[in-house]
């Protein structure tokens, strides 16, 4: 029996058990339901739940320990020649036996005993059915798979018994206990609040997933790699081993990475701060209430489009218009007509970056100027301030606490941003000062390391890992200063 | 006594008109120009955006035609199946030399002498290498048409669609651009006796992955995108619900209930590319789910939409007022009755909102996807989420890494169907807003 077809059965069985758990409770009420404790679809819940939980339970702890059982009873019958070899070579075999495991599944029973007479040969009997080997495989290997699919076989059908005793146990225990006054509410709302814990955790669990499976592998990588050599290192040049660099480990310095990503961070800042801090001020404080609701909603459409359109944006309109013009300039100044901006640079990225915070810094910003109280305003406007100076001396004075969180936000997410400068910002790792060249960020080392074909031990592919827990850190590090900023600026005016 | 009065008295003497006159000006000014600043920042943001969408909307609308040329093909059985084997063998139909078919279509077609090799060679480069397989698939559904001759409409290559939109400067020298003059020449002829034509590009919303762009298409993509978001819908709403439900009403006030909070604050800044790692490490090298797969990339979206929707759902539960709690209870409902059956309920329209927020960003988001090796070159629909599969913004991205003028076209027009699926999508969720939202 298939997995889902065990479920299947399980949940059948929890709509029985609902409705005799039902009937059972309306029985013993003798006509009264006021003398019922819980409605009866309370009673029905509580049934069903002790059929489906427990049962559901056992199969999800049997599907997840058999294969591991089942597997060392195979490795122990494995002929003593292979055992010999040491445990590496004995895992291989196992892997071997088990795709010969799930290849003699497929071989109808004529030509199965063909196999183990050995009159056929098994690597073209498998072939033939879409089951690649390695080699040809050797005598013992279909004993210790025919072993294998006998007890997978085995184990399965006592499983599936397993769990449908334990369903139909488990509703008739609890059937058995209701009576007019048992309190099946109580026990299906617990159970219920115990759901709700359990969903609540995943977030925590999220975080716990992101740090530990991180931080995991970067100490793997740090196996290889000395701390000090990443966090301090400033060249880049992580060889893949397989081009033929002869074995040589390559470089992994953080430094023109994280250098390149805080540039283009501040280009972009440097672009969307104003910008963004100014068009909230306008909204709040200026605009006509029909300007508003125009233009809002317009600005934060750009927060809206995907960044892959923002990269796309950036790769074939901002960095071909950026390189021509300064042609053009160069051409006017000093008559040579060259190019002095790549059409892949900082510059490039950072503007490009800086439109997409635009409606981030403007609309954070507007809600913290719009929490300043009514009464600050009045009171300096009724002292003969202008509208403006209103707005430097009192407003922005009185909401800066909340802007700079939220300009450390949008930080934050500029750091964090990957298909923008993917495609914009190129892929060289150098450290250097002039925006209009090309540099590379930790987010694009992240991607290039970790597409293509990857084996999962070598430092050039765990490096992405050590890239991801810094770059987690800077960004924890940022988001969690700027939520404290901007609560206790939230509580200051509540 | 006497230096007051002198103040005053001096005060009241000097010509404050003339003084307030100056400061009032220039502080005017200043506030025209602050003013001025503002509107100029909004413009600065509503030019960019539109400049944003002229580009693509430009480059992009051609992608919805496609060049197709209409021959009378024969099927010849010379050709197809000159031995007579195809009772004996049905699998020599899919071996045959189908582009000899189109060859001589066009050479009769065109006029050109079928022994002058490069003119030929030419000739057929002008149709999509995508023909073989389309004629194939014609004989093979329906062998009776052999012998016969029928009318077929093959794509045009890529390169004489974008010549034939008007996207191809002729101006250039001939040996530099890949649209040869002879190749004008006999656009022109096929034009003008209604042969080649511009139809509507069905091949974009039907086909997948291709390395010629008239044959590829997001079709393949967007299945992979459905998978997913119906993934994130029925993990991520059920368990961000579950969760608000606990955090906002059942929670302890303690340090953990805060650890919680700014735990899932953080998490919905928590850069994307992260949650590829982690779903990589997690789910692909620790639980051994495979790759590519939309499943994999389902729940690593649901982790990323998860905070945006809880946080949505708290707000949500936050805006019923206390007296419809009050209420249930003092009329004996218990707290979770109280809660499922007349909070929620209530709450549901925010909730919904912030769902189709949170889907809209998942939908759009490439970054976690590259790292769960969803950059795949997948030319067939996914049968199941466990299938390699990819989406449509991995598409995109695939696209715009190709150089040639007519893949620029498509990953514009694929951008578009991406922003006007987000646009129903949050058109949606206002309008949701807007006929539900209640105002206590």
């Amino acid at each position: 029996m298939s997995t889902s077809l065990i479920l299947l059965i399980i949940l059948i069985v929890g709509l029985a058990a609902y409705f005799a758990g039902r009937a059972r409770a309306m029985a013993s009420s003798k006509g009264k339901l006021s003398a019922l404790h819980s409605l009866p679809g309370y009673h029905g819940v509580y049934v069903a739940i002790w059929a489906v939980l427990p049962a559901a339970f056992v199969l999800a702890v049997w599907l997840l320990a058999s294969p591991f059982f089942i597997e060392n009873s195979v490795r122990s019958a494995l002929p003593d020649t292979v055992k010999s070899q040491g445990a590496a070579t004995t895992e291989l075999m196992l892997g071997q036996v088990m795709q010969v495991a799930n290849g003699l599944k497929r071989l109808s029973s004529d030509e199965l005993a063909a196999v183990t007479s050995g009159s056929s040969n098994l690597r073209e009997a498998l072939a033939a059915k879409g089951v690649p080997m390695a080699n040809a495989g050797e005598p013992y290997m279909v004993e210790a798979a025919q072993h294998y699919n006998s007890l997978r076989d085995g184990s399965r059908w006592v499983m599936s018994l397993v769990v449908l005793i334990i369903a139909i146990a488990g509703a008739v225990f609890a059937i058995r206990g209701i009576s007019a006054p048992f309190r099946a509410r109580n026990r299906v709302e617990r159970v219920m609040l115990g759901t709700l814990l359990v969903a609540s955790s995943i977030a925590i669990l999220t975080t716990v997933g992101i740090v530990g499976s991180m931080l995991s592998e970067a100490i793997r990588f740090f196996q290889s790699v000395s701390p000090s050599a990443f966090f301090f290192g400033t060249v880049w040049d992580p060889r893949f081993s397989a081009a033929g660099s002869g074995g040589t480990e390559g470089q992994f310095g953080l430094l023109p990475l994280l250098a390149g990503t805080l540039y283009i961070a501040l280009v972009a800042m440097l672009f969307a701060v104003p910008v963004g801090l100014f068009a909230a001020i306008y909204m709040a404080e200026y605009a006509k209430p029909v300007v508003r609701g125009i233009a809002k909603p317009l600005l934060e459409i750009l927060a809206g489009i995907p960044t892959i359109v923002y990269g796309f944006f950036a790769l074939v309109t901002v960095g071909p218009f950026l390189r021509d013009i300064s042609a053009q300039l160069n051409g006017l100044v000093t008559g040579n007509y060259v190019n002095f901006i790549q059409a892949q640079s900082v510059l490039t990225a950072g503007l490009v970056m800086g439109i997409m915070l635009i409606p981030f810094v403007s609309s954070l910003s507007d809600d913290i100027i719009t929490q300043v109280p009514r009464s600050l305003r009045d009171g300096s406007l009724g002292l003969g301030a202008t509208r403006s100076e209103t707005i430097k001396r009192v407003i922005l004075p009185a909401a800066l606490p909340g802007i700079v969180g939220a300009l450390l936000l949008t930080a934050s997410r500029a750091v964090g941003e990957t298909m923008i400068v993917v495609l914009a910002a190129g892929v060289a790792a150098r450290m250097q000062l002039n925006p209009f060249e090309a540099m590379t960020t930790v987010t694009v080392k992240i991607v290039n390391q970790l597409t293509g074909d990857l084996e999962f031990n070598s430092p050039q592919t765990l490096v992405a890992f050590a890239l991801g827990i810094t770059l987690f850190a800077i960004t924890l590090c940022l988001n969690i200063y700027a939520l404290y900023i901007v609560r206790k600026y939230r509580e200051q005016y509540e | 006594m006497t230096d007051m009065t002198s103040s005053v008295q001096s005060t009241f003497v000097r010509p404050a008109q003339a003084r307030r006159d100056i400061g009032i000006k220039k502080r005017y000014a200043a506030e025209r120009r602050f003013k001025a600043y503002g509107l100029i920042a909004i413009l600065i943001g509503l030019f960019f955006l539109f400049v944003l969408l002229w580009t693509v909307v430009s480059k992009g609308y051609t992608a919805f035609q496609q060049t197709a040329i209409t021959l009378p093909i024969e099927f010849s059985e010379k050709i197809i199946d000159p031995k007579n084997e195809r009772g004996a063998n049905p699998a020599k139909l899919m071996t045959a030399n189908y582009p000899l078919l189109v060859r001589d279509a066009l050479v009769k077609a065109l006029g050109i002498d079928p022994a002058n090799k490069p003119l030929v060679k030419q000739a057929t480069d002008m149709v999509s290498a995508s023909a073989r397989t389309q004629l194939r698939d014609l004989v093979v559904a329906n062998p009776a048409i052999i012998g016969t001759t029928a009318t077929v409409s093959l794509l045009a290559e890529g390169n004489i669609d974008s010549a034939n939109k008007g996207q191809i400067d002729l101006t250039v020298a001939e040996a530099n651009r890949k649209v040869k003059d002879q190749q004008i020449e006999w656009m022109k002829t096929l034009s003008e006796t209604g042969a080649m034509a511009k139809q509507f590009n069905t091949g974009l919303f039907t086909y997948g992955a291709s390395s010629r762009p008239e044959a590829s298409g997001i079709g393949v993509a967007a299945l992979g995108s459905l998978y997913m978001m119906l993934i994130v819908l029925v993990l991520a709403l059920p368990i961000g619900v579950a969760a608000s439900i606990y955090l906002e009403e059942f929670a302890p006030k303690n340090r953990l209930t805060d650890l919680i909070e700014v735990n899932i604050n953080n998490l919905a800044a928590v850069p994307s590319i992260v949650y590829g790692l982690l779903g990589l490490s997690i789910f692909i090298n620790f639980a051994g789910m495979p790759r590519s797969a939309a499943v994999v990339g389902g729940l690593v979206l649901t982790l990323m939409t998860l905070p945006t929707i809880i946080i949505a759902t708290r707000a949500a539960l936050k805006a019923v007022p206390p007296s419809i709690r009050s209420a249930a209870l003092g009329l004996g409902a218990s707290k979770m009755q109280t809660i499922f059956h007349h909070v929620l309920p209530l709450a549901m329209p925010g909730v919904l909102t912030g769902t189709i927020i949170g889907l809209a960003h998942a939908l759009g988001e490439t970054a976690p996807l590259l790292l769960i090796g969803m950059v795949a070159f997948v030319v067939d629909y996914p049968g199941s989420p466990m299938d390699p599969s990819t989406a449509l913004p991995v598409q995109i991205y695939m696209w715009a890494n190709e150089a040639e003028r007519a893949f620029v076209e498509r990953t514009s027009g694929a951008i578009m169907i991406l922003l006007i699926f987000l646009v129903v999508m949050n058109l949606g969720a206002i309008l949701l807003r807007r006929r539900f939202e209640r105002r206590w």
